[in-house]
This record gives C-alpha cells, structure tokens and sequence, in this order.
C-alpha cells in the first residue's frame, strides 16, 4: 500500500471510530465490527480496490450521521412534540 | 452582523436520567453528557447566516463547568469563529437559572456589541424555555421566538414561529433575539478532522463576577420526582370479557 492511502485509510478508520461513540449498540459492539471489516481488507493491495473501499468507508460515516441525526430528531419530537397529529406512515 | 449563540452542556439525550436520592436534582456524575440539541439547531443556522455571508462572525457562549469546554468546541467544530467559556464550578452549577444566564448573554452581547443572540428554544435537562425571552426583555430587543424558519428582509429578519396549529410569520429589525425550534434546521455533525481543527480556535474565559452578574438562586428547587411508572395492562380472553372491562373502566 501506498504512504499516501495508507494515511487516509488510517484517517477513515479514525473517523469511524469517533463516530462509533453515539453508536446505539454500544461502543464496543461498533468497535469490533470496525475492526473486523477493516481487517477483512488488510490484504488488500490494488490502488483502484483501496479508493473504492474508502469510498465505501465515506458512505458509512455519512450513514452513521443521518442515523444519529434522524434519531435525536425523532426522540426530541416523541418527547415535545407528542400532541401533534400520527402520521399515516408510521 | 455577529451573532452571539448560547449553548448548554446537559445531560446526552439518549441518557436515561435519574433522580438524585435526596430529590433535589438528578445524578450528573459519570453521566454522557452533549450539547443541548435545540441549541445546536441554533448553532447549525448562525453558521448557515454566516455562510450565507448575512452574518460575519459567529460567537458561541457557554456557562458551565470545565467540561463546557467540550460543549464549546462541538461548537467550533460545527464551524463558529471562537467562543466564550463562562465559568462556574461544578458544585455552583444548580445555582445558575435562567435568569442569571440572561443577565450574562445580556452583558456579553452589549460588551460585544452583537448583532443577534441565538439561543435554543430550551435545554433538554430543566426544561424551562426563559432564557430567550428574559434576554430580549433585558437588552430591550425584539425577539423572535420558536423560529422555524429565518430569512433576511432588507434591513430585517424575517422570522417564521411555531404557534399552536400554525405557522407565524414576523419581522423583527436587528438587533434581535431568536430561539430555534426543532424544525428550523438540521444540524451538521461535528466530524473528527474538525473538532481537531476546532482546537485551534480560541476560547475565551470569564467568570460570572467579572461581568457583574451575582448566581444567588432567585428559585429553590423543593423535590425532582420521577415521572409516574405506567401501570401495566392485563390481557382478555374474548370480544365480551373486553366490552365488560371497557364498560367496567366507562369508556364505553
């Protein structure tokens, strides 16, 4: 691998890890599969292959913000909100 | 225009509170703690005005105890310029009410010459939606409560409010208060590169006693109770035992 997408793969890693904090099942539970899914990929050597998986670690993370984001979001409307017309959908 | 957002450090929302065996506040020790979201709404559109270039500068308040630091620097992160950290030790902490914190955003936005305080509409922990209006009634500015939308209006600011069943739309000249509701935006997510870069910003501390603002409690909290467990329901057998249990309960 590279010296350069070594860094950003460390990057992504690091970032995931930060994200894992607010993660619902626990840190730990975020951690070990992290971990795992980075490890699956560790004999990874192709350049083309490398930038797709980061893509794919990018994807994750802005998952994990809309995940974190949509449920504060509907928390915060349950708790203050509760007077307010069922949606159908639910 | 430079806008001055109050944040607070409360209890995680995902949290499950608890009551304190002397009934007197909940148990804080040990406890996630974030930023309070309604706060962080406030936060996300002071950067939105800013990137809009309506707003130049973007200052974010706290009064809390060291850990506010950490409060201040999602909100760096998020993207305000600097931020001031007002301190109040951890054992003075349930002395601060609302009132005192309006008496401090007051101070600090006339000193700072701000042209706009943006504060949620209230935190998540005492619940008591004051501090918005206290500070507008202090500085003698208009305020724009529960702001559900915020545009600019030639020299004004156009404010859409969550009212019972509605929608209000104002017009409030600067300098101004606003509180955000829940739907005025989403807040962007404090990612890791930029907490890191946040730490370059800087933070500026103060004490309450330098800004002439005395934290003697005006109310006195006499018992936090836990909310009512709710009782648990039984099941029926057939339609005729329901109908008799419902006619039992008189609902029917």
């Amino acid at each position: 691998m590279s010296l350069a997408s070594r860094s950003k793969v460390i990057q992504a890693y690091k970032n995931l890890l930060h994200l894992g904090k607010n993660y619902p099942k626990g840190y730990d539970f975020f951690r070990q599969r992290l971990k795992s899914a980075f490890m699956k990929n560790k004999d990874v050597t192709d350049p083309a292959q490398i930038e797709q998986l980061l893509c794919k670690a990018e994807f994750v993370s802005k998952e994990l913000e809309a995940l974190y984001m949509l449920r504060k979001y509907r928390t915060l409307k349950k708790r203050y909100y509760e007077d307010a017309p069922p949606k159908s959908s639910t | 225009m430079r806008i001055l957002v109050g944040v607070k450090r409360v209890i995680d929302y995902a949290v499950k509170v608890r009551v304190r065996p002397d009934k007197k506040g909940v148990v804080t020790d040990g406890v996630k703690h974030s930023m309070n979201p309604f706060d962080e709404i406030a936060v996300e559109e002071a950067i939105r005005l800013k990137e809009k270039k309506i707003a130049k500068e973007v200052v974010a308040l706290s009064i809390g105890p060291t850990q506010a630091q950490e409060t201040l620097r999602t909100a760096l992160a998020m993207g305000a310029d600097s931020a001031i950290h007002v301190e109040v030790p951890a054992g003075e902490l349930e002395r601060v009410q609302p009132l005192h914190v309006s008496r401090i955003i007051s101070k600090l936005a006339t000193e700072g010459k701000f042209d706009l305080v943006m504060v949620g509409k209230q935190a998540i922990d005492d619940d008591c939606n004051q501090t918005a209006q206290m500070t507008a009634a202090m500085l003698d500015w208009p305020q724009a409560t529960f702001a559900s939308k915020v545009e600019k209006d030639g020299d004004y600011l156009k404010v859409t409010r969550e009212i019972d069943g509605g929608l209000e739309t104002i017009k409030v000249g600067v300098p101004a208060v606003i509180s955000a509701d829940l739907r005025l935006n989403e807040p962007r997510y404090a990612t890791l590169p930029n907490i890191m870069k946040a730490k370059k910003k800087p933070i500026k501390k103060m004490k309450a006693s330098e800004l002439g603002v005395d934290l003697t409690p005006t109310i006195e909290v006499i018992s936090v109770e836990d909310p009512p467990v709710r009782a648990a329901g039984i099941k029926v057998d057939d339609v005729d035992t329901l109908i008799a249990k419902l006619k039992e309960a008189g609902r029917v």
